[in-house]
């Protein structure tokens, strides 16, 4: 069955890692995800939860094995892009998806120069000739905030900063006009006023091409700026997802709840932060039934044997916890 | 007012290597810094990467010692002390870094890492495990995980180790530089609260580095905001939070993700590379090429941290 909606659309994927001497971690768990064209998406979740692994996997990147994929699928403009060969999806990356990673400079070749990096690509997906690419290229470097001087295009990755490289790559991915844009962590490792910077950057590139993105992020604040909906991931599975205000006004998985309330702001001052105790699973030991009930402090035993199901709540407000409407507590004490 | 850590004018310059060892200033990377932090409160230090927190502090504890300037802790000049003098002084203040991951010996059990600074005071072996164990549970680790190895840890537990050796010599001032950013989201909280319980607890002194403004405006009472190794801003936190002076506060008060609802603003254009700017010598206003006010008094000269209210300082000529 090929789903009629959404530019990218996730049913249903469970991704596991087999180790040799090691217990299987079991990455994700029947995530599903839908995304569609001008529309930010962000993928909330701490380290570990899976985050990373969905995004290798919608490129096709994930390693297999160790990585198998055991159920699911990734349609992309309605292709299955877990069937698709090598040369497909060769085809298919940079050109269509393009993606920004959490450390620019571990992901721009170091002994060549940033003009090339990005010049390689038109070449090869949009089968430019050298000067038109060069071309284009220091269009893309204006839209992303350079001069546009070919200083850039010049310079190797160690010269710039940061925040350049960051910039540059956001260049590089988009360089094809993709459909499709996977920032993951993209500000992380960035200083927040360039933080700011690149998440406006992101934004304004957005409504400007209609380019559907997924965003990856642990940062409830940075989503909260750039998300049109939002998915919470806990230990491979979405507990959680609707759009960005509901979710902000009216969070109803207690894990969401409670990370709400653990983030320092300055009107918390002189009180104490509600913290969760416990620590994230990880992929080799998720607890069984609700993999958040060793840490969730409304947990009934019912959450101890299965795994409760995903419901819909309102408009398109989707979340997975047995508790929800029966008994609702003040998590702020 | 007890003036319990008082830096007066601390500069730290890194070298380059020139020629025939003749010394050549490669960063200024604090630069005349002064502040004072009163005895039992928190003290916020927030910055950009590369602005020199991790130097100050550094500096501060005489891990690095500074280039010039003055560092005074409880009525100690810590520039005249021997270097014995020095080494039993050093219990008095220790850091905690950012990393727990590196912070620990991995090839050393809890207990070993947590014992060097007792042995160095020579406790007798039966001393140290009862101070360790007692630690540990202070900590919030089981003291029976003493034997195990940092690896058997997690990220936040690793961090509570991490503080928990750094108060094994009872002291009296403590450096926080970034204690949790290093750790998942929901374990921060874990942390801030441990922070605080043991500064009610022993009475602690905190010089607290970060570059989440949410977090130090959570828990300084005082803050300072640093550009370049200078100091821009220095207040109490609901006067800095309610009236910040300097641009460069400004903006990045602005920039504090979850604050500002979007309608984002126009940005094309403006390249910040702040890194690639010169930093060995300059007689203007750090700030002034990225500044939105800067008028022509600020590439004549440097604005210095000037007392505007009561206990408020800037540096800047526009105030």
């Amino acid at each position: 069955m090929v789903p009629e909606y959404g530019l990218l659309n996730i049913q249903d994927l469970d991704v596991s890692f087999r180790q040799e001497h090691r217990t299987t971690a079991h990455a994700l768990r029947s995530v599903d995800l839908i995304l569609s064209s001008g529309e930010t998406h962000a993928l909330v979740g701490e380290s570990g939860s899976g985050k990373t692994v969905t995004a290798t996997c919608i490129m096709g990147l994930l390693p297999t094995p160790p990585a198998t994929v055991n159920r699911g699928q990734v349609f992309f403009k309605g292709k299955n892009l877990l069937n698709l060969s090598e040369n497909e999806k060769r085809r298919l990356r940079g050109k269509e998806i393009g993606m920004i990673f959490q450390e620019p400079g571990k992901y721009l070749n170091p002994a060549y120069k940033i003009g090339e990096q990005i010049i390689e690509t038109m070449m090869l997906h949009l089968r430019m000739n050298r000067s038109s690419a060069i071309k284009r290229a220091l269009e893309l470097l204006s839209l992303v905030g350079f001069n546009k001087n070919k200083r850039i295009l010049n310079s190797y990755p160690h010269e710039l900063s940061g925040g350049m490289k960051q910039r540059a790559m956001i260049a590089m991915a988009i360089c094809c006009q993709p459909s499709l844009l996977i920032a993951d962590e993209p500000t992380t490792a960035l200083d927040v006023t360039l933080q700011l910077q690149i998440l406006n950057l992101i934004h304004r590139l957005k409504d400007q091409f209609s380019i559907g993105v997924l965003f990856i992020s642990h940062d409830l604040g940075v989503v909260k700026e750039i998300a049109d909906k939002i998915s919470v991931i806990y230990a491979g599975k979405i507990i959680e997802s609707t759009t960005t205000n509901q979710l902000f006004e009216n969070p109803r998985h207690p894990y969401t709840r409670l990370l709400m309330l653990s983030i320092p702001d300055a009107a918390k001052r002189g009180s104490r932060l509600r913290s969760i105790p416990g620590a994230v699973p990880d992929a080799e030991h998720i607890p069984s039934g609700c993999s958040f009930h060793p840490r969730c402090p409304l947990a009934e035993p019912d959450c101890r044997k299965s795994i409760p199901p995903t419901k819909t709540y309102g408009d398109n407000h989707t979340a997975a916890c047995f508790l929800i409407g029966k008994k609702w507590i003040d998590l702020s004490t | 007012m007890d003036r319990f850590v008082d830096i007066k004018n601390l500069i730290k310059l890194f070298y380059d290597g020139g020629f025939l060892h003749r010394k050549r200033v490669a960063t200024r990377a604090v630069d005349g810094v002064s502040f004072t932090i009163t005895r039992d409160t928190i003290f916020g230090l927030v910055g950009e990467s590369g602005c020199g927190k991790t130097s100050l502090a550094r500096s501060v504890l005489y891990l690095d010692p500074p280039t010039a300037g003055e560092v005074w802790l409880d009525g100690t000049l810590l520039g005249r002390l021997s270097g014995k003098g020095m080494r039993s002084f050093r219990k008095r203040m220790q850091i905690v870094f950012q990393d727990p991951n590196s912070a620990l010996d991995p090839k050393m059990r809890i207990q070993d890492n947590l014992a060097e600074g007792l042995i160095n005071r020579r406790f007798s072996a039966d001393e140290r495990t009862g101070r360790i164990e007692n630690l540990l549970d202070l900590v919030g680790i089981p003291p029976g995980h003493r034997s195990r190895f940092p690896h058997e840890f997690s990220g936040g537990q690793k961090q509570r180790i991490v503080i928990a050796r750094a108060l094994t010599m009872e002291p009296d001032f403590l450096i926080l530089d970034e204690p949790v950013s290093n750790l998942d989201v929901s374990i921060q909280a874990q942390i801030i609260n441990l922070l605080m319980d043991l500064k009610k607890k022993r009475s602690l002194t905190y010089l607290f580095i970060s570059h989440d403004l949410n977090l130090v405006a959570y828990l300084s009472d005082h803050i300072a905001v640093m550009y370049q190794g200078k100091l821009m801003e220095m207040a109490s936190t609901d006067e800095i939070m309610n009236h910040p002076c300097h641009p460069y506060t400004l903006k990045l008060f602005s920039s504090i993700p979850g604050r500002r609802i979007t309608e984002p603003a126009d940005d094309t254009g403006i390249d910040v590379s702040t890194d690639d700017k010169d930093r060995r010598q300059s007689t203007c206003c750090p700030y002034e090429g990225q500044c939105g006010c800067a008028i022509e008094k600020c590439k004549n000269g440097i604005p210095e941290l000037m007392e505007i209210r009561d206990r408020h300082h800037v540096a800047c000529f526009n105030t």
